[in-house]
């Protein structure tokens, strides 16, 4: 199959996307990871390691401090729901919106340095919204309790426009009606995780997309022939924040509840991990490696004793024993442990992540599927 | 007057903690250009040497005679510490109080061996890849590391209790001629910063007037010209990171009674220290220790009463603050030399 122009593939592999993402509570079933709850966290975390991706993929800027924006969306949809309504529209354009802003103000500032340096201003920006989030701002975030829903909160546009009473329940949040829980939240999650990635695929082939892959391959050269490269980055830079942003409001979509621990700098660790598990500058890649990361830390921290004396049960006692204790030590609660040698692994021989891994895989495979059909060819040769 | 004075003290210890990572971190930097973000898990590694030989020390066995009865009537037997069993009671009550001092002598064979490890299987197949590469794998190895040592010791903080000789606390303003008891100190801080300048002044020593201190001076200023001239520098550089390590072990090693270890602190205190490495200027020694103690103190400062009272919430950002500007207005740090990381 061909395709005569680029835009035609695109809508081909968004729509692969989408089929996929819709599908996946389906999909993930037999794994027993197709329940609400898991297949929102990786829509979730999907948007977020594809923003990141957005920045690091394309510019090479290293950001360590993008939990910042996700609690800033976080704190941001959850006042949306406190003063204003309990539609998650509204909650999500604020969070977009604020998270936005905040980016273009550390992006200002931190993007007039480069390499290490630029790791590190954005790491230092993060834990400083971290702490004071944690002591001055408490009037804002609620501190260590977290920010949560209140009865008595006024919710203007909810009581003044449509006339809702909540009563004495704490509302959940709700599209015209529909609960923003289990599935339709997901399904909610999943459309704005497709838009998401249809924005990024259009990114990454606009020419808007192919100043920021200059920016890192070669800045100076791109310096040098007359081109201002700050807008490009900062606009990336706040691109991926809105997106971050995105994905900590929708956290407080699906689960009303914010808390500082969102900006903790081992959460930018996380996306990170996640980009480079899946491959960094490639459009499957973060979503690749944010599914893979969620789904190992569920799979892995449900395993205990009796689940892995099970897995192993066909081999003989002793053996089976010993195994047991070998692969505790890389589940239940230690499962970083795994998470962590994965990484290192792929960093060291696969720097292109999974994705390039799965590259390698298909051309081995085609390569030796055509070295065969050569073989034929030439025995057939040979015999005539 | 005094309370001023207070405070510098209270920044010394946290200071030379900052100081003594800093320094290992540089070291690793200005040779081998290597950002090792694994350098906080190596002081971790070095705490919980610590808590081995405290745990060791204080392994005991069960009296073979009965020495008294329990109040069920049963005969009861009193554990026996395997050193009173073989030292008798006196050395061996003091070794087990000494535990802290005595770990130093354990810490540096392993963080020796553990930096040498480091190097040969890992760091070295990382010089030619990019700095983001270099702190990826090292922040995995990180994780692992801090990992296993929760897997061994658990989640939770381990106590060290300090030396009795240092539990007690210094009365240092009658030294300055203020009243008595208007300063006074814990000694266990005090000892830790008599000791992290003990440790900077030996790796000083030891670059400045050593062969291969100057061989290794030399390598960070022109690594290529010094391979040129017949010297193996990748063989001095593997020893260069085992004394990285062995510095960032010691910090660990004399830390743990002022905070209890567990798997987590390494992380807590590479943030910072890289904090420190900016400010002070990346690859330059003297820069790192500088602004180790600089902002342990500017710290401490910060976290006055008078001073929250103005700028609430200064005391949890004051250090990253300093590093934004530093970063900002002077991107080689304070001491740091004209071209290096320059940009």
């Amino acid at each position: 199959m061909t395709f005569s122009n680029q835009k035609q593939k695109d809508y081909l592999i968004t729509a692969l996307f989408a089929v996929i993402v819709l599908l996946a509570p389906i999909l993930l079933q037999p794994l027993g990871l197709g329940f609400a709850d898991m297949v929102q966290k990786l829509a979730i975390f999907g948007i977020f390691a594809i923003g990141f991706n957005i920045l690091f993929g394309l510019t090479g800027y290293l950001s360590f401090g993008h939990a910042a924006f996700l609690g800033v969306g976080s704190y941001a949809a959850m006042w949306a729901f406190k003063l204003l309504s309990m539609n998650p529209i509204i909650a999500l354009l604020f969070a977009v919106v604020f998270a936005g802003l905040f980016a273009l103000i550390i992006g200002f500032v931190s993007l007039r340095r480069s390499g290490i340096y630029f790791s590190i201003l954005t790491l230092a920006f993060a834990e400083m919204s971290y702490r004071l989030a944690y002591s001055v701002l408490t009037p804002i975030t609620n501190g260590e309790t977290g920010l949560q829903l209140v009865q008595s909160d006024p919710r203007i546009i909810d009581t003044a426009v449509f006339g809702i009473d909540y009563g004495a329940v704490l509302p959940t949040s709700s599209l015209f009606g529909i609960q923003m829980t289990l599935y339709p939240g997901f399904y909610f999650c999943a459309a704005l995780l497709i838009i998401s990635f249809y924005i990024s695929v259009r990114i990454f082939r606009s020419p808007f997309g192919l100043m920021l892959r200059a920016v890192k391959s070669n800045q100076n050269r791109m310096n040098y022939t007359g081109l201002h490269s700050r807008p490009y980055t900062l606009a990336a830079f706040v691109i991926s924040g809105m997106y971050a942003g995105l994905a900590g409001g929708l956290m407080v979509v699906t689960d009303p509840l914010a808390g500082a621990e969102r900006m903790f700098w081992t959460q930018s660790g996380e996306v990170v991990l996640m980009t480079i598990l899946g491959g960094v500058g490639t459009l499957f890649g973060p979503i690749l490696g944010a599914s893979t990361i969620k789904m190992a830390e569920v799979k892995l921290t449900e395993q205990n004793y009796q689940t892995l004396s099970e897995a192993f049960s066909f081999l003989p006692l002793g053996l089976q024993e010993f195994m047991v204790s070998v692969a505790s030590w890389f589940t239940g609660d230690k499962w970083h442990l795994t998470i962590g040698l994965l990484f290192m692994v792929i960093v060291i021989f696969l720097p292109g992540g999974l994705v390039e891994g799965i590259r390698r895989l298909a051309k081995l495979v085609k390569r030796k599927i055509t070295k065969k059909d050569q073989s034929d060819t030439a025995s057939t040769v040979a015999a005539e | 007057m005094d309370s001023l004075l207070l405070q510098v003290l209270n920044g010394l210890d946290k200071g030379g903690a900052y100081a003594l990572i800093a320094l290992g971190l540089t070291i690793i930097f200005g040779t081998l250009g290597v950002v090792n973000f694994a350098h906080g898990a190596l002081f971790m590694l070095g705490a919980f040497c610590t808590v081995v030989l405290n745990t060791l020390l204080k392994s005991s066995f069960q009296s073979a005679e009965p020495t008294g009865v329990d109040f069920l009537g049963r005969p009861s037997f009193d554990d026996i510490l395997y050193v009173n069993h073989w030292f008798g009671e006196n050395v061996g009550n003091f070794i087990v109080d000494w535990a802290v001092p005595l770990s130093i002598l354990m810490a540096i064979p392993v963080m020796l061996i553990v930096g040498y490890t480091m190097e040969r299987g890992l760091i070295r197949h990382f010089y030619k890849r990019p700095h983001a590469d270099q702190i990826l794998v090292t922040f995995g190895l990180a994780i692992v590391l801090q990992e296993i040592i929760k897997g061994y010791f658990g989640a939770n903080p381990i106590p060290i209790p300090a030396p009795d000789a240092y539990a007690g606390v210094l009365d240092i303003g009658t030294y300055f001629g203020f009243e008595p008891g208007a300063v006074s100190y814990p000694a266990r801080r005090f000892v830790y910063f008599a000791f992290s300048v003990v440790v900077i002044s030996a790796v000083f020593a030891f670059l400045q007037f050593t062969t291969f201190g100057m061989v290794v001076r030399a390598g960070m200023a022109d690594r290529e010209t010094v391979g040129l001239l017949g010297i193996n520098i990748d063989k001095r550089f593997t020893t260069v990171f085992g004394i990285a390590a062995v510095v960032a072990g010691l910090a660990g090693v004399m830390y743990t009674p002022i905070l209890s270890p567990d798997y987590h602190m390494g992380m807590d205190f590479l943030v910072l220290s890289f904090v420190v490495v900016v400010v002070g200027g990346m690859g330059s020694l003297p820069g790192a220790v500088l602004a180790g103690f600089l902002l342990g103190i500017l710290q401490s400062f910060a976290s006055m009463n008078e001073v929250k009272a103005i700028l609430p919430g200064i005391d949890q950002i004051i250090i990253y603050l300093i590093a934004v500007i530093v970063i900002l207005v002077r991107p080689r740090g304070l001491m740091g030399r004209h071209g290096v990381m320059d940009t």
